[in-house]
């Protein structure tokens, strides 16, 4: 099945081409990888997803319905969950309410919310310092924050926009097994610049360069493909 | 002890010792006091929406002026009784809040600072406008025969002051338990970070209208209390001053602090009442005053307290 789609999804910034004429399948329990060199279009291209810009032209499809006129805060009521590529969190208020905040769009009563926000701060390692002010974290544990605030609120689809950036050698092992551990559960959406990442924790991958999908395929195909390593390395003859 | 449990200690000490002090004030200060509760009750209206929420307003007069007239127009001239011209009041102030709310949430910073000044200009101004039936200016008497609620007297100083009490306590436990329930909390959210609110799944204008509306609807229903009480109704409660005080009380008292605006009005208040006892040149020692405060204690008052000794305060 199906979760999300994308036709014709295209954006312009002033003339610019961002995003360009993207058809997208995600299928429903899928870990997909969306890589691309710098400015290739993946942050407009989520934020598109996920309501925060509105696309010039095309669709976005998700669980059947179109929701390319929805405000953001509507798709998200319908099981999308998005964090930020730079760090965005609630940083004067303590860290368990930053998830909390997460948790009680979707659940009610204290002791339930209370629940989650202990297991998504466990699933993250972030259980001991769940009554710091948020903002005293190192930014690595803010990252982490932002994923708990992610995995809280049980999301159909959860959009990760640079989840290891900033992180250390050992977070990022933990990143990758949380989400190995998610598979099948959640779909996912990563960007990720980290190719060892990509490649422990994605079943496949997109790879997105001038705003269109340049090649699409398992992790092992995308590194053998000649396109690929030209539009990262760029190409013999240019 | 848990920070709820204290809070409520905290909170139900200060309604009692307000409660007990009438029995001990002065008549001056017992008249001073009931006056500050209900302008304090004003200022909770007012750091709803500006210290819990984050929006600047700069004509919070409209909705103190609203409930004003709501209630003494209600009983000029539709001869009501105290109780349904109080509901009236409140139902204006709630009317315009949504309305003001509506249009002026389509702007944000300092956009939003002028378009609800130039709200409450244009409030002020109808009000001098149709002079003949709010008398301008000069405002009108509420006569004492039409104070009289369930046949207490409010023009009694001790009836008034319990009425000017029971007012402060039903807006400052609301307050205090709105900023607890979720919906305070995605308020906090939204003044802390608006777009990381939004992404979580919170319609931001939704509740930022319901932000005007609980805010505009506690500064009515003070501003009705107070032309009840004090028998009086006048244009200078809709003029830019009566905007500007309520700012000036929460920044002192401590913006996003339940105390604070209480804090905030009785000090402003004293401050000035005590430097005019020493010199004409009063309100040169406030402002002296008001900038060493803004200097030191950046928070305002509670604010400070909370940052050094009570990381609880709510």
């Amino acid at each position: 099945m199906t979760l999300l789609s994308t036709r014709g999804l295209s954006r312009q910034f002033a003339g610019l081409h961002a995003v360009q004429d993207v058809d997208f399948d995600l299928p429903a329990g899928q870990i997909r990888a969306l890589i691309g060199p710098n400015g290739a279009g993946k942050t407009t291209f989520v934020s598109m997803l996920c309501g925060r810009i509105a696309p010039s032209a095309g669709e976005v499809i998700f669980d059947g319905q179109n929701v390319t006129g929805l405000p953001a805060h509507k798709r998200i009521s319908l099981g999308m969950a998005y964090t930020f590529q730079v760090t965005s969190i609630f940083a004067n208020l303590d860290v368990a309410e930053n998830v909390a905040l997460a948790a009680r769009r979707h659940l009610r009563g204290a002791a339930r919310v209370r629940g989650a926000v202990d297991r998504a701060l466990e699933q993250v390692g972030l259980a001991d310092r769940r009554d710091q002010p948020a903002g005293d974290l190192a930014y690595g544990h803010q990252r982490l924050l932002e994923i708990a605030m992610g995995l809280v609120q049980a999301p159909r689809l959860l959009i990760l926009d640079e989840p290891t950036q900033g992180l250390s050698e050992g977070e990022i092992e933990d990143f990758v097994d949380l989400i190995k551990g998610l598979s099948g559960e959640t779909t996912i959406l990563l960007i990720e610049h980290n190719m060892r990442v990509v490649m422990a924790s994605a079943d496949h991958v997109s790879v997105l360069n001038f705003g269109e999908i340049l090649a699409e395929g398992t992790p092992d195909e995308i590194r053998a493909n000649p396109q690929v390593q030209a539009a990262y390395l760029g190409s013999p003859d240019a | 002890m848990t920070a709820v449990r204290k809070s409520l200690l905290l909170h139900g000490g200060l309604l009692i010792v307000l409660f007990g002090l009438q029995f001990v004030l002065p008549a001056y200060h017992h008249g001073n006091l009931a006056r500050i509760m209900v302008l304090a009750s004003y200022a909770i209206g007012y750091n709803v929406l500006f210290g819990y929420t984050g929006l600047l307003s700069l004509g919070h007069a409209m909705f103190f002026a609203a409930g004003m007239y709501g209630m003494g127009l209600g009983i000029r001239f539709l001869e009501m009784s105290p109780a349904l011209a109080l509901l009236a009041g409140l139902a204006a102030g709630l009317i315009l809040a949504l309305v003001v709310g509506y249009l002026a949430l389509r702007t944000v910073g300092v956009a939003f600072m002028i378009v609800t000044l130039m709200f409450a200009q244009a409030l002020f101004l109808t009000i001098l406008y149709f002079g003949k039936w709010t008398r301008g200016d000069e405002g009108f008497v509420i006569q004492q025969p039409e104070r009289v609620l369930w046949g207490i007297d409010l023009s009694d100083p001790v009836n008034r002051y319990f009425a000017a009490l029971l007012l402060f306590a039903v807006c400052l436990l609301v307050s205090l338990w709105l900023i607890q329930r979720p919906v305070g909390r995605v308020l906090i959210a939204i003044r802390e970070n608006q777009e990381r609110a939004r992404m979580l799944g919170y319609d931001i204008f939704a509740h930022k209208l319901a932000a005007v509306m609980i805010s505009g609807g506690i500064s009515a229903l003070a501003g009705a209390v107070y032309g009840l009480l004090f028998g009086y109704v006048g244009a200078t409660f809709a003029s830019v001053q009566y905007s500007i005080f309520p700012l000036l009380w929460v920044l002192l008292g401590g913006a996003g602090t339940v105390l604070g605006p209480f804090v905030g009005t009785l000090f402003m208040f004293y401050l000035i009442d005590l430097s005019s006892a020493l010199t004409t040149a009063h309100m040169l020692i406030a402002g002296v005053v008001l900038v060493a405060v803004t200097l030191f204690a950046q928070q305002g008052i509670v604010g400070e307290l909370r940052r050094r000794f009570w990381r609880w305060l709510p």
